[in-house]
């Protein structure tokens, strides 16, 4: 069994933690610059801010209903993202981090009530932690994933599902009758791995709910569609095939971790699987035309291995501009690793995690201070037409970074994955500070000493 | 920053080149974790090391979070004003203890007085008078003040 752990409305659970005042108010946090709503509480939701909501069309949504409004706060994010995270992992042999927010625990072998158990977790990571979390469980992560849905549906809109399915729902321990009826109140859009695209395809085809996709027959449904579908159709049914590399990306960050095969205590290896996951996350990045404006780098020992010293951190790198660059992705995350790694520690799982994504073709442009300070030969070989200004010769640079990107996935496409490496950390280039608008950010909470809440005596 | 020298200082006839690598001494010896001394120490995996105050105040590190005081009203408890207290949310909060509650949103520090259902936050100093909560007013524990950090001046 797999139970998916996701918390709810998860940068505004995060924020509120801090400020107790938000909870019962619409609340929404912005993307970078300030752009739109890319986490909404559920009063929020309720007014019709919907999400992806361009930030300058909710202002009537302020004066007329108090929507409160904050600038992402990632450097907070990423550490509740950890605390919450390290709960859940006690709970299970297996935890696979999904997203910033959602885990998968795989309970293979674990015996007792998991109703039970993944009722405790959900209590303990909103006693300590303070986020309120849904979860699903499933014998199929498709299914740990529909049952999250319909865990936080529940609590959200009375009614729409027996209210037992509220906070934690198991679709392996209700009756057929009832998965039928669950199954044929749902969206088949709400399916994991079912986009917009294939949802509408779905439904002029005439299934329209999760129960009439069920009810097709795999083969029918690759040869009409493709081999992808056809997973998640069988997985709905209760056959596991999704692979970790076959999973759908989520769709606010782009996330690689792996546990390891055995213990690493090295920083070297460390540094090694952070460079490579970086890579392979960049690349993805790129491949959904984006750029990060931070990156979250996780490490952490074995909660199973009881009698190991434990330890877990998390840092998140924020990055002077938004970029897709393989290089600096992976210097940052290296920057952030040499601030967390400990030595005398069996590290079991390692991650990095993009976060801040926001499309390529909208990127600020600014000059570089950076590049003043670069040394002679180095961006300039790539662009034989320097001007000597330093924006122009950023620019260029950028071009050529671009170029040298795109081989590399080129590469990498035809020649299979890794191919063509980064040569581990090579550059030493530490991008600090927000160089965007983020007018409402709140404090860093719980990383910048200067920072903490303020507390009345 | 290391720079190599000596190797060839004293010896006339042109130096042998030596290879230079930029290398930060304190990210080298973070990764190393422990040098080689060159044979093998039997005590290598019961290591002496320095008290960290992370381990000895924090006992459940992802329930710990760090806030700032500000006031007077618990003086007498030994917190002042500018002191930092370590807030751990995994402790079931009972009475005596000095907890942070959420009053009408706002954080405040005070004693817990908790006897039966009844409840009240006690400041630890006369010119402040108690909370206790009005009818319909929700007061919530927030978390366990278990550590208090008093910086002095130097």
């Amino acid at each position: 069994m797999f139970a998916l752990v996701d918390g709810n409305n998860f940068y505004v659970s995060c924020e509120r933690v801090f400020r107790p005042s938000l909870v019962g108010r619409p609340v929404i946090v912005l993307s970078n610059n300030d752009g739109c709503a890319i986490a909404r509480s559920n009063e929020a939701k309720a007014l019709g801010v919907r999400m992806g909501h361009p930030w300058f069309q909710c202002k009537d949504f302020e004066r007329d209903h108090g929507l409160v409004a904050l600038s992402a706060n990632f450097a907070l994010y990423g550490d509740m993202s950890e605390r919450m995270m390290v709960v859940a992992s006690s709970y299970a042999p297996r935890q696979e981090i999904y997203s910033i927010d959602e885990s998968f625990l795989d309970f293979t072998g674990v015996p007792g009530d998991l109703v039970v158990m993944c009722r405790d977790m959900r209590a303990r990571i909103l006693q300590w932690v303070g986020i309120p979390c849904g979860v699903g469980i499933g014998p199929t992560k498709t299914l740990a994933k529909l049952a999250n849905y319909i865990s936080k549906t529940t609590e959200r809109k009375p009614g729409s599902y027996p209210q037992k399915l509220g906070q934690v729902c198991h679709l392996g321990a209700i009756s057929q009758d009832e998965l039928h009826a669950v199954f044929a109140a749902t969206d088949v859009g709400e399916v994991w791995g079912v986009g917009k695209r294939i949802g509408a395809q779905l439904r002029e085809g005439g299934v329209s709910t999760v129960l009439d996709l069920v009810r097709l027959d795999a083969s029918t449904v690759r040869r009409h569609f493709s081999v992808v579908l056809e997973k998640t159709v069988r997985e709905l049914q209760g056959t596991q095939c999704i692979e970790v590399d076959d999973q759908p990306a989520p769709k606010q960050q782009i996330m690689v971790s792996r546990s390891f095969g055995h213990a690493v205590t090295k920083g070297r290896d460390l540094a090694t699987a952070i460079t490579e996951y970086t890579s392979r996350a960049a690349e993805k990045l790129r491949g959904q035309g984006s750029a990060a404006g931070a990156i979250v780098v996780f490490i952490r020992t074995s909660p199973f291995r009881k009698d190991d010293p434990q330890y877990s951190a998390t840092v998140t790198v924020p990055l002077l501009r938004p970029t897709a660059d393989s290089a600096l992705l992976a210097t940052s995350a290296i920057a952030g690793l040499r601030g967390i790694y400990k030595a005398g520690f069996k590290y079991a799982k390692a991650g990095v995690m993009l976060v801040d994504l926001q499309s390529t073709d909208m990127q600020q442009g600014e000059l570089d201070f950076d590049a003043l300070e670069t040394p002679p030969g180095h961006d300039r070989e790539v662009d034989q037409g320097v001007s000597g200004s330093a924006l122009t010769c950023h620019q260029s640079g950028q071009r050529g970074r671009a170029k040298l990107m795109s081989a590399m996935d080129a590469v990498n496409g035809r020649y299979g994955r890794g191919s063509l490496k980064l040569a581990g950390a090579g550059l030493e280039i530490d991008r600090k500070g927000w160089a965007m608008k983020q007018e409402r950010r709140t404090p860093q909470y719980t990383t910048c000493w200067g920072d903490i809440a303020v507390v009345r005596a | 920053m290391y720079s190599i020298s000596q190797a060839n200082s004293s010896t006339d006839g042109p130096p042998t080149p030596v290879p230079v690598v930029a290398v930060d001494a304190a990210w080298v010896k973070s990764l190393l974790g422990s040098v080689q001394a060159g044979f093998p120490s039997p005590a290598e995996d019961h290591g002496v090391e320095r008290i960290d105050l992370n381990k000895e105040l924090i006992k459940h590190p992802q329930a710990t979070f760090l806030m700032r005081v500000r006031g007077a009203s618990m003086r007498e408890a030994g917190i002042d004003d500018g002191d930092v207290v370590l807030v751990d949310r995994a402790i079931k909060p009972s009475h005596g203890h000095v907890v942070v509650a959420v009053v009408d949103g706002e954080f405040t520090v005070k004693r817990l007085w908790k006897r039966g259902s009844n409840l009240k936050l006690q400041a630890a100093n006369p010119t402040y008078p108690d909370i206790l909560p009005r009818d319909g007013q929700t007061v919530e524990v927030w978390g366990v003040v278990t550590t208090a950090i008093k910086s002095m001046i130097v």
